[in-house]
């Protein structure tokens, strides 16, 4: 029954997504005004709908209801409940309803709560978003029904892969899901912006908590599947250039970038085309992501739900949404005034060349992404992997960096550095250049075989920690609004992470050993022994665990159980790292096989301040997070002073 | 349509030249973007090939002397490969799967005449004895490569694979997996065509 | 990161009693027997090259994994290879046109300059005349109002 429902609810989620479209694309038009006043409630009434139909499905997945397919296929009635929730997306007919879930309900409380735009824009933008949704609608409910029966009920589900369970998957996954589809939203206020020739401050106000919500997510499910693939790959490798992760990286770019032009916009009423253009690029590159990794038109190391078929699907959306969404900018940005002008020593100025370095950057990911693609075509396998990204991406990135120091101390419109701004700005900022040069000496003179990219990273990363702090000084922190502690907080994230990854890259020592029972080996300052071997047995599998003691610099040691896993059904093998993390690194252990010696192939390596890395990314967050509290609560006093005046002139009889 | 709209614009603003070509700018992103959609397109007509083809077919075959792989077949050199007669050279293993399935496929070639030369990846002689005694054993050496050492020296990136090597030593052709039946005519053909 | 219960443990003895043959780690294919798969050379300079080199070559058999990232058979062996070959003094950049030679420009990493890889070297030149082209456009405007 409840399958039934959650059908016959999608499919009324899917007439008043149609009804949204007509009535709102009607109303634009002078004789269809009356529409107006519907467009609000339906979509409102669609997210609740679509809502219902996504708790159905939860609901059939947490009962293991066995006669619907999607269960028997993707759950199992002996798994922990988080997994069997996790199973609802774990899937492509799930995860697709997760995003219409995810674009209807933002739908929904853009039509609830957006007060500030002018009305036309709005609904135009909530007719937008229904047509993106309309086509997903119609991927779900003609090609990929997730309710569907089966003739005749089994016994019991198939299960999930069981290297897939992990709370890495019931947590990266869906985070960075809402950040794709969360610039939906974005796009949709583009479109409508861009249809109704009203791209200025309030749309950029209108559009800001959603960008910045969207990229909260992003990073997060960005850091998260960072972290996943270094402890479960085995390797001490954290980002590969794969095309599965670039598909994430492109659209936290776009977004990153577009993050930064509609504050510039919000508060300068400049970059208003180029903005538009960033809201209508960032969703395309969460599509093109998607369509990468469901297509399976190019290998990767994490492929997911892959069949080429739905890739077909994905890419006629695709297709048509931003094709449609380029078209339309073609035409109309022209009659958008690029708005007002700033000095080239200014803040906006900063923002820009920040902007055109981001999109750089993702110019040369996606070219990198896809150049196997477009020499496939002519008969010729070519890989691009690290040794291109790297340094090509850097091209764009350090110059990005220095300006990321500078920016935030500049004035708006127009700055001059001298005098008491001298001393002001270009002083400290000097001191943390002076800094990162040092830091740049001192490394190139002291490590050994260092190669330019991690030394540059680190020295610039020494400057840049206490130059993100700078915007501080000279301010009353406890009246500091919100908005500048997200800005400081990410930017200071932004320089740890890269810390972190410039230190992995230079300082990281391996050692792969042959042991026997009882010998030692020297990993970095660590001094390691494989102490036994000890049979043990998940809920799902058998392992070999080793136990390791570890002593940091002859220090007390530390028991490490790294595992060899062996699962029976579906069989396969795991070996499961066992990681030991101080504040200056992390040390990896993994098992290996056994040798017909008798001895055991180990793995260790020491990171020195990896886990910078992923502290960093959480950082970037953080201050998201922080950027978005900020404006949040702005809104809600705003809102809150118009009803206190409201109410008062009720009163006064007014 | 993008050249109807530049126009007006030129008339429209006669003084502001760069305006039109920024005008032609704004259809550059869908420009891009067409031609990805067109990428994407034919990536995903073109059928789905992951193995990794040898780059080395066309070159004679390095010099190597592989010992036998067990007692009941002589190892392989490459001096086999000269003696004027087209040879297949298959590449296979005891743990493999699809080895095992390909071999009703080598014993009908056999029966055809093809000489077929084997080389065993990381096998221990029992293992492969076994092996032998279940699929048969259409093999005229077997030599035994533990490290892959010439599998790597020819661009093989698995087993099984087969080689068509003619009378002088040269790889000729590549046949990636098993030899399912209606491959063996094809191979047939090609042995035939390096003999000539 | 690991959850051990009771049940486990039992399950553990029931194991051993039962089924002792499934405890060594059991390997789907042939273990690489190659000297340097899981070995690293004695001499640091030499290894950090190898290394380097590893990083940089694709597995063949695995979904675009490095050399130095995979437990494939196949990996190892490569490993191997380029290990005993920089032991023996070769230049890393000739192992990788070794490589190239046999499994084509698939197995690097690196891509080659070639001239179906210009479009590849010149895109980060074509973007920066892009952005150039972007900026100045920009700020020319800025400073003549």
């Amino acid at each position: 029954m409840i399958a039934e429902i959650g059908l016959a609810v999608l499919w009324m989620a899917a007439a008043l997504a149609m009804l949204q479209l007509i009535a709102g694309g009607l109303s634009l038009r002078p004789e269809g005004r009356q529409l107006a006043a519907l467009v609000r409630p339906v979509a409102v009434m669609q997210g609740v709908l679509v809502l219902v139909a996504f708790g159905a499905l939860v609901t059939l997945f947490v009962t293991t209801d066995l006669s619907v397919k999607l269960v028997v296929d993707n759950s199992h009635s002996a798994k922990p409940l988080i997994f069997k929730i996790a199973g609802t997306w774990g899937n492509h007919e799930g995860s697709m309803l997760l995003w219409v879930t995810i674009m209807a309900v933002a739908g929904a409380f853009v039509a609830l709560i957006e007060r500030r735009l002018e009305e036309r824009t709005l609904i135009a933008t909530l007719a937008g978003q229904a047509f993106i949704s309309l086509g997903f609608y119609a991927f779900l409910l003609i090609a990929s029904n997730p309710f569907a029966r089966l003739q005749e009920p089994v016994d019991d589900g198939q299960g999930l892969n069981p290297l897939l369970q992990d709370v890495g998957l019931a947590f990266h996954p869906p985070t960075l899901y809402v950040g794709y589809v969360g610039l939906s939203i974005a796009f949709s206020f583009a479109v409508g912006a861009l249809v109704t020739r009203n791209v200025g401050p309030a749309f950029a106000r209108a559009m800001r908590p959603w960008v910045l919500g969207a990229w909260i997510f992003l990073t997060v499910g960005i850091t998260a599947g960072s972290y996943w693939a270094y402890y479960t790959l085995g390797w001490g490798g954290w980002w590969f250039w794969d095309p599965v992760e670039n598909a994430s990286l492109m659209p936290w770019l776009a977004a990153t970038a577009l993050l930064h032009s509609v504050s510039v916009l919000a508060s300068r009423d400049a970059l208003r085309a180029w903005t538009v253009m960033l809201g209508v690029v960032a969703f395309s590159m969460s599509m093109v992501g998607t369509f990468l990794v469901r297509s399976g038109i190019l290998t990767s190391v994490h492929a997911f739900a892959v069949d080429p078929q739905r890739g077909t699907f994905i890419l006629a959306l695709l297709a048509i949404d931003i094709g449609s969404a380029l078209a339309l900018f073609g035409v109309r940005a022209s009659t958008v005034s690029e708005g007002a002008r700033f000095s080239f020593l200014s803040r906006e100025a900063s923002l820009v060349f920040n902007n055109v370095m981001l999109c750089g950057i993702l110019g040369i990911v996606l070219v990198g992404t896809l150049y196997p693609l477009v020499t496939e075509s002519m008969g010729v396998k070519v890989s691009v992997g690290a040794p291109y990204f790297n340094p090509v991406s850097a091209i764009f990135a350090f110059p990005m960096l220095l300006v990321m120091a500078v920016g935030p101390m500049l004035r708006w419109r127009k700055d001059r550095l001298d005098g008491e701004r001298a001393r002001r700005v270009s002083l400290p900022l000097a001191a943390c250049g002076l800094l990162a040069v040092v830091v740049l000496v001192g490394v190139e003179l002291t490590a050994h075989r260092i190669s330019l990219l991690p030394a540059l990273g680190i020295a610039m990363a020494s400057g840049l920690v206490p130059a993100s702090l700078l915007p501080l000084v000279g301010r009353n922190l406890r009246r500091t609004p919100f908005a500048v502690w997200g800005m400081v907080v990410a930017h200071l994230g932004l320089a740890v992470a890269l810390f972190g990854m410039a230190s992995e890259s230079a300082f990281t020592t391996e050692r792969l050993a042959a042991l026997s029972i009882g010998e030692t080996r020297d990993v970095g300052p660590w001094q390691v022994r494989l102490d036994g071997m000890m049979p043990v047995a998940g809920p799902n599998y058998t392992a070999l665990e080793a136990s390791v003691t570890a002593r940091y610099e002859g220090g007390a040691p530390i028991v490490l159980h790294p595992e060899a896993e062996s699962f029976a059904n579906p069989p396969g093998t795991r070996n499961q790292s066992a990681l030991l993390t101080r504040w200056n690194g992390q040390l990896y252990t993994v098992l290996g096989e056994q040798g017909d010696d008798g001895r055991w192939q180990m793995r260790f390596w020491w990171k020195p301040f990896v886990p910078l890395i992923w502290v960093g990314g959480l950082m970037v967050a953080l201050g998201g997070f922080l950027a978005l509290l900020g404006r949040v609560a702005a809104d809600v006093r705003r809102l809150v002073a118009k009803d206190k005046i409201a109410w008062r002139r009720m009163r006064q009889g007014r | 349509m993008s050249v109807h709209e530049n126009r007006v614009g030129e008339n429209q603003a006669g003084e502001n030249r760069g305006g039109a070509r920024m005008r032609l700018g704004l259809w550059l992103p869908l420009a891009i973007f067409a031609a990805l959609i067109a990428l994407f397109v034919h990536g995903l007509l073109r059928p789905a090939d992951t193995s990794v083809a040898s780059a080395f077919v066309g070159n004679p075959l390095p010099q190597f002397d592989l010992p036998a792989a067990n007692s009941e077949r002589p190892g392989l050199a490459t001096a086999a490969f000269h003696s004027g007669k087209p040879r297949l050279l298959n590449i296979f293993a005891s743990w493999c799967v699809p080895c095992a399935a390909e071999s009703p496929q080598l014993a009908q070639l056999a029966q055809s005449g093809a000489v077929i030369e084997g080389i065993a990846i990381q096998d221990k002689p029992q293992d492969l004895a076994r092996f032998l005694a279940n699929n048969g054993n259409p093999y005229a050496a077997i030599g035994k490569d533990d490290d892959r050492k010439v599998q790597l020296e020819i661009g093989s990136s698995g087993v099984p694979e087969t080689f068509i090597i003619d009378g002088r030593g040269v790889i000729r052709y590549q046949h990636i997996g098993d030899i399912r039946p209606e491959d063996v005519p094809m191979l047939l053909a090609k042995l035939k065509e390096a003999g000539a | 990161m690991k959850h051990k219960s009771a049940f486990a443990l039992a399950a553990t003895l029931a194991l051993v009693l039962s089924a002792p043959v499934a405890l060594p780690v059991l390997a789907q294919e042939g273990a690489p027997s190659a000297p340097y798969a899981y070995r690293q050379l004695p001499d640091p300079d030499q290894e950090a090259r190898a290394k380097a080199l590893m990083v940089t070559l694709r597995c063949v058999m695995c979904q675009s994994q490095s050399i130095a990232d995979s437990d494939a058979p196949i990996a190892g062996d490569m490993r191997s290879e380029v290990r005993t070959r920089i032991a023996a003094g070769e230049d890393p950049e000739h192992i990788r046109q070794w490589l190239i030679q046999r499994y084509g420009d698939y197995v690097s990493f690196t891509p080659q300059v070639k001239p179906i890889t210009w479009p590849l070297f010149a895109a980060p030149v074509a973007i920066l005349l892009l952005a150039g082209l972007l900026l100045r456009g920009r700020f020319g405007k800025g400073t003549r109002t």
